[in-house]
């Protein structure tokens, strides 16, 4: 059952800019602790004392991607580093999306998105073709769409600005889709509207400040209906029936 | 070949390395990382009379070379601990375990105190009189030697095992409450406990965390760590658990210069989770190193 710290070195493989201050990093090494879509990594940057959580977009074999956003100082220096450089990296954290329904709807907002690229992907793979909502700011922190596209049955598009799609936030376009369950990942004000604006069960993926990512702190606890819950550990995916909103 | 063996109060440990309470769980997270049989004990999370959910998120924030965290106190309740999690301990690890034990009350320290009397797979009782990240309890007993003091006679008056008091650095004088617990019938002290600090969102210009204050850990706080256990093992004769910022095996050699007869190794588990591992692995070559040919040698 115990593991080796060397499994948990990772090789940047790329690093790339794909959208206003948003990155692509592929890391190559073993991944089998990845299970899920919806899982998350807890990367170690250089200089930094607490790790990164990131969400992990997609993996095989051999290789995880990783779409983040350069928010702070730490994702700052992640973003500006070279490929070839190793990575400590604590893989297969969180419990992921389980997939359910026959006319699944994703709904993402901003760095909230790329979980939902994995998940969109599994649903594929089983001939399941999900209608994808993804929110942004505005025209150039736009990404993912075509990649989406060639998976999903639809994708709609909105910006707070309105340079595409439809002007205002997920839920505006929401109209006549035809769905009978959902998962969704973003920032909180936007799940609170998700959770509000949906009529079906579906599954929410939360964010909150680490200390370790794998259950050994408690820093990131919240309350639920069955409980007290680690978002790293029995999260990040939570039910929408398990919320107490 | 190189000695890692220490004896606390009578209980032999293969070698000092102890994760501190609140950065190990109740053990189980570990296990996916490594054996944990190879330690010399661990210290399972700070645990009060009643459940308690702890503080309100964000709970934890980066500093330089290290981190404040504001758990508050997190833990099912010592009839949880004692009916649930110390069995399952007990299925994967082979050693007794110290138990860290938290109130708002000297009759909720007595309360604790007396439920883990019964449990065999515990070897020593930390009691946390330092807590900084509770309002009303812990702390406020760490902070005078007059209750540390009631603390521990009560603590003491019932304990059917060794008596740990763990100290708050928060203090004037952390010698003098030292002293107060050991002529009040402590069996040894843990130090130090986190130093209360900040950070702020210069975006929001509001603390980062939502209790405002919490404490650091982590290797910035590692020289204050060695000054106090210094200064409290020269006062005392009691032994002493040293922690505070402890990362690698030169660490915890300092540690055991500065006169502590084990030591708790606390944040860098959290960033690291195969460190105690990585620390006793590499303890034998540091020793050779530094012509130490048994470790309880260095606490003179």
């Amino acid at each position: 059952m115990a593991k080796n710290h060397g499994d948990d070195f990772f090789t940047l493989t790329e690093n790339k800019l794909i959208a206003k201050n948003t990155y692509r990093a592929v890391f190559e090494g073993n991944t089998k602790d990845l299970i899920a879509p919806g899982q998350f990594v807890n990367l170690k940057i250089d200089g930094f004392y607490l790790r990164r959580p990131i969400s992990v977009a997609d993996y095989d074999g051999q290789t995880m991607t990783l779409i983040y956003k350069a928010v702070g100082r730490g994702t700052e220096k992640l973003a500006q580093t070279t490929p070839g450089k190793v990575f400590d990296i604590l893989t297969g954290l969180g419990n992921g999306y389980t997939l359910r329904g026959g006319k699944p709807l994703l709904i993402g907002g901003g760095a909230g998105i790329p979980p939902l690229y994995g998940l969109a992907k599994k649903f594929a793979k089983k001939g399941i073709k999900a209608v994808v909502v993804m929110g942004f700011g505005s025209k150039d922190e736009i990404f993912y769409a075509d990649e989406f596209r060639l998976l999903s049955h639809e994708v709609r598009i909105t910006t707070a600005d309105g340079s595409v799609g439809t002007k205002g936030f997920v839920t505006d376009a929401f109209e006549e889709i035809d769905y009978d369950y959902f998962y969704t990942c973003g920032p909180e004000p936007m799940l609170r509207a998700v959770y509000a604006a949906t009529n079906t069960e579906g599954q929410f993926s939360f964010e909150e400040r680490m200390g370790c990512g794998f259950g050994g702190c408690m820093g990131c606890s919240c309350k639920t209906i069955t409980g007290n819950r680690r978002i790293c550990t029995e999260g990040p995916v939570i039910e929408k029936k398990d919320l107490i909103w | 070949m190189a000695d890692l063996k220490v004896n606390l109060c009578g209980l032999e440990l293969d070698n000092p390395v102890i994760p501190a309470s609140g950065t190990f769980g109740y053990g189980n997270e570990f296990r996916f990382y490594y054996d944990i049989n190879i330690l010399g004990s661990f210290v399972f999370k700070g645990t009060t009379k009643d459940a308690r959910f702890g503080n309100m998120t964000p709970r934890i924030a980066e500093t330089p070379s290290g981190m404040l965290n504001a758990v508050g106190l997190q833990n099912p309740g010592i009839d949880a601990v004692v009916k649930t999690e110390l069995p399952k301990i007990e299925k994967f690890f082979k050693k007794k375990v110290i138990a860290n034990i938290s109130g708002f009350s000297v009759d909720e320290f007595v309360y604790c105190t007396e439920k883990i009397n019964s449990c065999d797979n515990v070897g020593i009782i930390e009691i946390n009189i330092s807590c900084p990240n509770v309002h009303g309890g812990g702390i406020s007993f760490g902070v005078s030697p007059e209750s540390a003091a009631e603390v521990t006679k009560a603590v003491k008056a019932v304990a059917k095992k060794p008596v740990f008091i763990k100290l708050s650095p928060n203090v004037t004088d952390i010698t003098e409450i030292a002293l107060a617990c050991e002529v009040a019938g402590a069996d040894g002290l843990s130090l130090i406990n986190t130093l209360i600090g900040m950070r702020f969102n210069l975006r929001t210009r509001k603390p980062i965390l939502a209790n405002n204050t919490g404490g650091l850990s982590g290797p910035a706080v590692f020289p204050v760590a060695l000054r106090m256990v210094w200064q409290v093992a020269n006062a005392v004769k009691i032994p002493v658990m040293g922690m505070g910022g402890v990362s690698t095996a030169e660490d915890v050699i300092e540690m055991m210069i500065a006169g502590a007869s084990a030591v708790q190794v606390g944040a860098a588990n959290l960033v690291n989770p195969y460190v105690c591992k990585e620390i006793i692995e590499a303890l034998p070559e540091a020793m050779a190193k530094y012509r130490i040919n048994s470790l309880s040698e260095l606490k003179k």
